[in-house]
């Protein structure tokens, strides 16, 4: 059985599903961010698979993966620099901790 | 067949770690199972013969943003926080809510009639990619680059603290 379009379609659906039960129920700050980055991954997983299926001969599937593998990056960045800033003055990583605006 | 081995066994090298990743107690232990995750993320791609795509996501994704995580445990609590509880009230509802999700997005996605297209892929990834980047992605090109240099800045600024 050849390895098609569908299968990887299949595999980046529960690969996200699984970073959104990461977002949703982690208390951790970092733990939150490690989730999205699977829900990045399997965005990518869906657009390569559809570059290589739909359009082989052209390359744009693969720019768009580059360009969000990039602002993954940028985005983890910002987003530890962060949690870092509010642990500074708030002395926890946990979101459900942080709940008033002023400290 | 053989094809289809390959896939197999990557799918179970990018999805387990993931599932380690989101419910693991030990907050070291999730992020060290991102890498064999990504890992098999890299498989994929060079199985779809995106070679220069999985060259960028060993570089980036194993070797910046997991270190870069890692990094950002050690130096908040997080390491030490092993004992504490890691996930919160809302397990059966986000469990119920990812699986009902995956199921919509399956039957959605295995329904649909997609357009397969004819042609074999450029010989040379890296070189198709470079041309594209420069000739018909140029603006794109442009635009992550400044994106880049904004979030480095930004990130630089928000993480230094009280002067």
């Amino acid at each position: 059985m050849q390895v098609g379009l569908m299968h990887y379609l299949v595999l980046s659906a529960l690969l996200f599903c699984t970073g959104l039960y990461g977002v949703v129920t982690r208390r951790n700050a970092v733990a939150i961010l490690m989730g999205i980055e699977l829900m990045l991954n399997a965005a990518n997983i869906n657009l390569v698979a559809f570059n290589r299926y739909v359009t082989p001969t052209a390359v744009g599937g693969q720019v768009f993966a580059l360009v969000i593998i990039t602002l993954a990056a940028c985005e983890a960045a910002v987003g530890l620099a962060l949690v870092l800033a509010a642990y500074r003055s708030l002395e926890t990583t946990q979101v459900d901790e942080i709940n008033i605006m002023k400290w | 067949m053989g094809e289809l081995g390959v896939f197999i066994i990557l799918a179970l090298v990018t999805l387990i770690p993931a599932v380690v990743v989101v419910t693991s107690h030990n907050i070291v232990r999730a992020a060290l199972s991102l890498v064999p995750s990504f890992l098999g993320v890299t498989g994929l791609y060079i199985l779809l013969q995106a070679e220069f795509v999985a060259g960028i996501q060993v570089l980036i994704y194993v070797g910046a943003i997991t270190v870069l995580l890692l990094f950002v445990i050690m130096l908040t609590e997080g390491g030490t926080g092993v004992r504490l509880r890691q996930v919160n009230e809302q397990v059966p509802l986000g469990a119920m809510a990812a699986v009902w999700l995956a199921f919509v997005i399956i039957v959605i996605l295995t329904r649909t009639v997609w357009p397969i297209g004819a042609g074999s892929p450029p010989p040379y990834n890296a070189v198709a990619i470079g041309n594209a980047f420069m000739t018909d992605y140029v603006l794109i090109f442009e635009a992550t680059s400044l994106v880049l240099l904004v979030s480095l800045i930004g990130a630089i600024v928000t993480a230094r603290g009280e002067e």
